[in-house]
């Protein structure tokens, strides 16, 4: 019996120190997964850089793809970020963060090393588009609805001020065409008000306001140089450009190229065009017509109209590559399955691409060797040699729209 | 053989004035995708609105539908709001204008 009991006892004895031994490499076992893992991603958050990595914008679920530009591959989808409709980004100064602007009036911070939500706020109904600041400390967001600007901090999305662009009797304008400008300034354009505005931030967080009258009829879209001094906004309601030298603005706004379409009757147009600072080109500036199935070519040293290229349907963008010899020109339906491709020193078309119906955006590898273009109705995004035009890669995408590379982190006006 | 003619045609025409055809199967999925992508890119991608107003029905509420559909084939000139008619026929706009009324947007 004390020898069973023994038995018993020593066989519980055993047991309990077994189990222990057990739990014990099972959980330095895991331990040493953990740990592994976390050396793991840790090494490749040290060592993996963002530099050549963009965002593509999925505006059928709210998504963005997190893409590498070196190997043209996916690396991974965020999820979460709303109605994407319309959306667009900027990138924090060490292009780890993005801002992402969804319609919705959502504004979400992606961590694209780590492919993650890291912070969103829904701040207005209804926003089109956003700019952060020389400092980088600074995200600010144009609204439709109820129509303004908001400036939020980029580290935390804190709110620090409130811009509502009343004009007249108190009614509130949409905005359109806001861009950073240097001494930490904002700029930008109200579409019901015909108006210009320029929000300074260098004395601190509470803006001094700038408003410019009269610019123009409807400003739709609006570009900054890329060095920073030249604001020039694009007219829906007349013929025209509005240009704001921001080295003087003490000399107002002036009209530019007015009458380009001499009169005659508008075409219509099915989607409204876009500006950015890349379609400058050496000397020249290259900008869709509205209502005219044109590209306009305008001399920046002086200001007069250097020519016109007629184009295969109403351009949307009107990209430089960053070298300046190339154009490339996106269209509106019925005309955006086409990508044309103009020589900048000849202004005449030396290519035109047929990617597919739904062409939505097209962004260029920051030395330009290569462009990416989203297909949307194809749910594809196409990388292409912009020497020889060949396709080089081909990425399965859910209804992409806006390409942005995180290479715009060190562009005045992107 | 004209006389036989002209009240066909007559009553033809009277037909299509009256009741506009409804689109093809095919055709209906095109219009639902241009509602959602090509008209979304002004009214939003939900039609509550951005550049233009929003399409929803508390939105167009009381519009009558041959309203919603001059405004879709010919534009309001003087604003972003572009005609259609190159693009789109009576039919496809007025079976366009029906479902807004109704909120039947999403595809
Ligand atoms: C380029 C921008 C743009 C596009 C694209 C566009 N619209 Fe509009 N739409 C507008 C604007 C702006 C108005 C408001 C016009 C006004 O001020 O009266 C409007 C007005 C309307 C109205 C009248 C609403 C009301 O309350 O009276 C309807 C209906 C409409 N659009 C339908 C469509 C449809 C259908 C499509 C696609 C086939 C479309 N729109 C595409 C800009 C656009």
């Amino acid at each position: 019996m004390n020898a069973a009991n023994e038995s018993t006892t020593a066989a519980d004895g055993d047991q309990v120190p077994m189990r222990a031994e057990w739990g014990t490499v099972l959980i330095s076992s895991m331990l040493v997964m953990f740990l592994l893992l976390a050396v793991v991603s840790k090494t490749e958050a040290a060592t993996l850089g963002s530099g050549d990595l963009a965002l593509v914008v999925e505006r059928a679920n709210g998504s963005v793809q997190i893409v590498e530009t070196t190997g043209n591959s996916a690396l991974t989808r965020v999820e979460g970020l709303g109605d994407l409709s319309h959306a667009s980004a900027v990138f924090s100064r060490d292009q780890r963060y993005a801002f992402v602007f969804g319609r919705d009036g959502g504004l979400s911070k992606v961590d694209m090393l780590e492919g993650q939500l890291v912070a969103r706020v829904m701040q207005s109904g209804n926003s089109i588009g956003g700019a952060i600041s020389q400092d980088g400390r600074l995200v600010a967001v144009s609204n439709y609805e109820p129509g303004g600007v908001k400036v939020f901090r980029t580290d935390d999305l804190t709110l620090v001020a409130d811009i509502p662009a009343l004009y007249g009797a108190g009614q509130h304008s949409k905005v359109i065409g806001l861009v950073d400008a240097p001494g930490r300034r904002f700029v930008f354009s109200l579409w019901d008000a015909g108006e210009i505005w320029i929000a300074d931030f260098s004395a601190g967080d509470q803006p001094v306001i700038s408003k410019f009258e009269d610019i123009g009829r409807n400003p739709y879209d609006a570009l900054i140089t890329p060095d920073g001094r030249y604001y020039i906004a694009g007219l829906f309601g007349e013929d025209g450009l509005a240009l704001l030298d921001l080295w003087h603005p003490e000399q107002g706004v002036r009209r530019i190229l007015p009458h380009y379409g001499k009169g005659e009757e508008k075409l219509p147009v099915y989607k409204m065009p876009h500006l950015e600072g890349w379609a400058v080109a050496g000397n020249l500036a290259f900008v869709p017509a509205v209502g005219r199935h044109e590209v306009l070519v305008i001399d920046m040293l002086t200001w007069q109209e250097a020519g016109r290229i007629a184009v295969k349907g109403q351009p949307v963008f009107v990209m430089g590559r960053p070298d300046g010899r190339q154009v490339w020109v996106n269209f509106a339906v019925p005309d955006n399955d086409s990508v044309q491709v103009i020589d900048a020193e000849s202004l005449k078309i030396v290519n035109t691409l047929q990617p597919g119906k739904g062409v939505l955006h097209m962004e260029f590898e920051p030395r330009g060797e290569e462009v990416w273009v989203s297909v949307r109705d194809q749910d594809e995004l196409h990388v292409y040699d912009t020497a020889s035009f060949e396709r080089r890669a081909t990425l399965p995408a859910q209804k992409p729209s806006g390409i942005f590379m995180t290479a715009r982190a060190s562009r005045i006006g992107l | 053989m004209i006389r036989w003619l002209a009240p066909v045609i007559i009553s033809l025409l009277g037909v299509a004035v009256a009741h506009a055809a409804t689109p093809s199967p095919q055709r209906q999925a095109e219009l639902r995708h241009l509602l959602i992508q090509d008209c979304g890119s002004c009214h939003g991608l939900t039609l509550k609105g951005g550049l233009g107003p929003a399409l929803t029905p508390p939105a167009l509420a009381g519009k009558p539908p041959e309203f919603l559909q001059l405004t879709i084939l010919h534009g309001r000139p003087g604003t972003a709001m572009p005609p259609w008619r190159g693009l789109l026929s009576e039919d496809d706009s007025r079976w366009l204008a029906d479902r807004l009324l109704a909120g039947e947007t999403q595809p």
